[in-house]
């Protein structure tokens, strides 16, 4: 398994691609790093960070993988690694999955209103509305 | 030499006291890193394996305590000897370094530990078994932690290969400390309570070889080594750290919080 300078350069290529703003905004360095990836390359400094990942745990046998957080990692397993340091050290999970942040295609604040609202005035569309017949068993 | 301390109701008392003090020692470096990582999840991932470390000498000093029977705590071992009672490999103590060098120094004691753990795991002292179930768990995470690093750095740029071949260098010289037997070593084996050391060097140079040709960093054909450090003699490096470590303790004996 011959893995060819993968990771520090890839790292710095990876630093110039975009982020999902949401997911770094607070956070510290993150306004600098953006400002360098920007420019297309950033030196050794400490704000030049790898590529952000986010983390879903499997709580238990069977449950859902529930987002919990993103790290930053220079390839999967280190995401999967740092995942397991941050958010699985504690008994918390049984499974990890990482997903580079990137390949997240999410929808923008925008986009709420056409999205969302047509939702609220169609109270058919809930299991509630509708009455259920006297005499139905084990339902 | 520890050929006085060979007798069979000590070798329990030393060999978990080798044991205890080698992860004491590396749990201790790495905490140094702490606040200090190259990244955030890194300084988690490293705080972590010293949290692993310390709580594998706690393990392993609270059994050294129990077979001395002299009264005397983990924390009376860990807090209340001097340089030349401790019986850490000469690896463990040597100052951190840069992160390859610390990379490098785990990744040498990860990928022996883990077959010393898993050795020890079958050990007819039911103490060390208990203590190194535990153990062994922990350390397969750990050499993949560190292998992983050491492909990074080693096959990363040139800056980060540079870096870990010097490292590499540095640190082969005590790395044969890890195989080298005796007295205590050879009645603990005898005994069954302990693989005997030169045993974990076939299984350990499997995987070096198999990493290093990973990381593309060439293993050094030195094969003279620096020994001690399971006699009490130890480098400058190790009265330092002591004195950082020891220091609260000593100051406040008895102290609780």
């Amino acid at each position: 398994m011959k893995r060819r300078k993968r990771t520090l350069r890839r790292t710095r290529r990876a630093n110039a691609q975009p982020r999902l703003e949401r997911l770094v905004a607070g956070e510290p360095g993150a306004v600098k790093a953006k400002a360098a990836s920007a420019e297309g390359e950033q030196g050794d400094g400490a704000d030049s960070q790898w590529p952000l990942w986010e983390v879903f745990v499997q709580p238990s046998q069977g449950a859902a993988y529930e987002h919990c957080g993103s790290v930053h990692a220079a390839d999967g397993e280190g995401a999967l690694q740092n995942a397991r340091d941050v958010y699985a050290r504690r008994g918390e999970a049984i499974g990890i999955w990482v997903v580079p942040s990137a390949a997240i295609v999410a929808s923008k604040p925008e986009d709420a209103g056409p999205f969302f609202d047509p939702a609220d005035d169609k109270v058919y569309r809930h299991p509630q509305f509708y009455k259920i017949p006297r005499g139905l068993k084990g339902f | 030499m520890a050929e006085q301390q060979a007798s069979p109701e000590n070798v329990l008392f030393e060999y978990a006291l080798r044991l205890g003090d080698d992860r004491l020692i590396l749990g201790h470096r790495l905490s140094e890193w702490c606040g200090h990582g190259p990244i955030l999840e890194e300084d988690i991932a490293l705080a972590n394996i010293a949290l692993d470390l310390l709580g594998g000498a706690t393990h392993a000093l609270e059994v050294a305590a129990a077979a001395e029977g002299a009264g005397r705590s983990a924390d009376d071992l860990a807090y209340f000897r001097e340089t030349v009672e401790f019986r850490n490999l000469l690896l463990v103590e040597l100052p951190r370094g840069d992160f390859a060098y610390t990379i490098a120094r785990q990744f040498f004691f990860d990928a022996y530990s883990v077959h010393l753990m898993d050795a020890l795991s079958k050990s007819k002292e039911p103490q060390l078994a208990e203590l190194a179930a535990k153990a062994v768990k922990e350390d397969r995470y750990h050499v993949r932690h560190s292998a992983e690093w050491m492909v990074k750095l080693g096959d990363g740029t040139d800056e980060s290969h540079a870096r870990l071949q010097n490292a590499v260098n540095d640190l082969w010289r005590y790395t044969g400390e890890m195989f080298l037997s005796d007295p205590t070593d050879e009645a603990a084996a005898s005994a069954g309570i302990a693989p005997a050391a030169p045993a974990l060097k076939e299984k350990w140079n499997a995987v070096v070889d198999d990493v290093l040709a990973r990381a593309t960093i060439s293993r050094p054909a030195n094969e003279v080594f620096m020994r001690g450090g399971r006699a009490g003699r130890h480098t400058e490096h190790l009265g330092h750290l002591l004195a950082e470590m020891q220091i609260v303790a000593r100051s406040h004996p008895g102290a609780e919080w």
